[in-house]
């Protein structure tokens, strides 16, 4: 391990002083699970560790009266799947985190961390985005929220600022007689990274979709909101028509490359049948 | 807590017993475990988070040495494989691997063990598959796995027995 220091903040006041002192070699420090090894194989340049786990709203998950959902941005992954109401109400956030790493990571990983690591195949991040979720921000310049879907800027960078750092994020209440569903193709059974990865949220009026939202991840240099797909459903029922038309539209946005995990053309297919899945699986949990 | 040097003073607890110990920031809590205290049981694999031979439990939650800081232990509750023993009596997962014969090389066996005994907490009663989803976690190159799943089924359900 390079030479790193190691601060444990109380509150988010000190962690953003803890950071603006520590400059450009200061990191936050939830799980560790992505940002230890980077340290360790020096793929990022780190100094100072900020432990940010002490600061009691960081590890926090909290129903809101109105059906909202904040969830600390340190908070282990466990904590979320393992969550009655989560499971319940947010399924697609407790399936994603269900499967990353195995339960040892999942311990100590976080939304926070896996949303600021920026991984275009990040597992939770498309969830985290069909559900709406918006990113809390703390740093030198104060707070403000970033919506998950525009928060990362390319393969391992996202939009924070020096100095800036995720305190929680916030999910709205999903509307009444709504579905939801993730999913990911992986070629083992579990602890590997997504060929693909999709997730879905719909809301209906009567059998008519009033709202839709697609997200994909490893398909492209970020994880990817997918309009596209949310317009060829909107105002209609779903029919095997309109749900071929959903997933014809998630392949024309994908643009995956080929690499180790799978081709262009494997991942392609993959994107219009994990968004078939979604929408099934959502539509079955929106009648239940 | 902060500090201006490299070395850095810990008080956390170890399977029970308060610990004292002077370790490096940089250090990882295997690290720590292995080179400053001599409890050399939690192994090193991969040392990413891929094979959980380091597996200990930290505050009642199973983890990757390797991915905790040996300085976010201080406070803590830290539980490692030296503590799994009752003594001389071997814990039902230790006498269910050596029946069973859920080891060749060893090396990844004490990562088993303690990742076996958090489910088992969680789970008293665990069927195969959810063995081995909680277990991939944990990788083997000797015994492929059957012989591992086997010995926990055996011990979760001597344990249940025993209730």
């Amino acid at each position: 391990m390079q030479a790193v220091k190691y601060a444990r903040a109380s509150s988010v006041d000190e962690a953003v002083t803890l950071l603006r002192d520590g400059g450009d070699t200061a990191r936050v420090l939830a799980g560790g699970t992505d940002v230890i090894v980077q340290a360790r194989e020096r793929r990022r340049h780190i100094e100072l560790f900020v432990d940010i786990k002490h600061i009691p709203e960081l590890t926090s998950l909290t129903h809101e009266g109105d059906g909202g959902l904040t969830v600390g941005a340190a908070t282990p992954l466990y904590r979320i799947y393992g969550d009655t109401e989560v499971v319940r109400r947010f399924p697609a956030l407790a399936e994603s985190t269900h499967v990353i790493g195995g339960k040892a990571v999942q311990g100590r990983a976080s939304l926070g961390g896996n949303l600021a690591n920026a991984s275009p195949a990040a597992d939770s991040i498309p969830a985290m985005i069909v559900l709406a979720g918006v990113a809390r921000v703390a740093g030198p310049g104060g707070a403000r929220e970033v919506p998950v879907a525009e928060f990362c800027s390319g393969p391992g960078r996202n939009v924070l600022q020096p100095g800036e750092f995720i305190t929680s994020i916030h999910f709205p209440p999903p509307a009444a007689g709504s579905g939801q569903a993730w999913e990911r193709f992986i070629p083992r059974n579990e602890m590997d990274i997504a060929v693909v990865n999709a997730a879905t949220y719909l809301a209906f009026d009567g059998d008519v979709v009033t709202e839709a939202r697609f997200a994909l991840g490893a398909v492209a240099a970020t994880p990817l909101s997918v309009p596209a797909a949310a317009a060829a459903v909107i105002g209609r029922r779903l029919t095997d028509e309109t749900i071929a038309a959903a997933a014809e539209a998630a392949r024309q946005t994908a643009t995956p490359i080929s690499d180790m995990r799978g081709t262009v053309r494997q991942r392609k297919h993959l994107v219009g049948v994990l968004t078939e899945h979604v929408i099934r699986r959502a539509v079955e949990r929106a009648r239940a | 807590m902060t500090t201006t040097d490299d070395a850095i003073l810990i008080r956390t607890t170890i399977n029970g017993d308060p610990v004292t110990f002077l370790s490096s920031q940089r250090d990882s809590l295997l690290e720590a475990l292995r080179e400053r205290l001599n409890m050399t049981g939690a192994k090193e694999g991969c040392n990413n988070g891929n094979c959980g031979a380091c597996s200990v439990m930290l505050d009642g939650r199973l983890v990757n040495s390797c991915l905790v800081l040996a300085a976010e232990v201080e406070g803590a509750h830290v539980d490692t494989i030296e503590g799994m023993a009752d003594g001389e009596t071997l814990h039902p997962l230790q006498q269910a691997f050596l029946e069973e014969a859920a080891l060749q090389c060893g090396i990844c066996t004490p990562g088993f063990l303690m990742s076996s005994r958090a489910l088992l907490a969680e789970n008293p009663t665990p069927t195969e598959e959810e063995v081995r989803f909680w277990l991939a976690g944990n990788l083997c190159r000797c015994t492929g796995y059957d012989k591992i799943v086997r010995a926990v089924l055996k011990a979760a359900g001597e344990m249940n027995e025993a209730r």
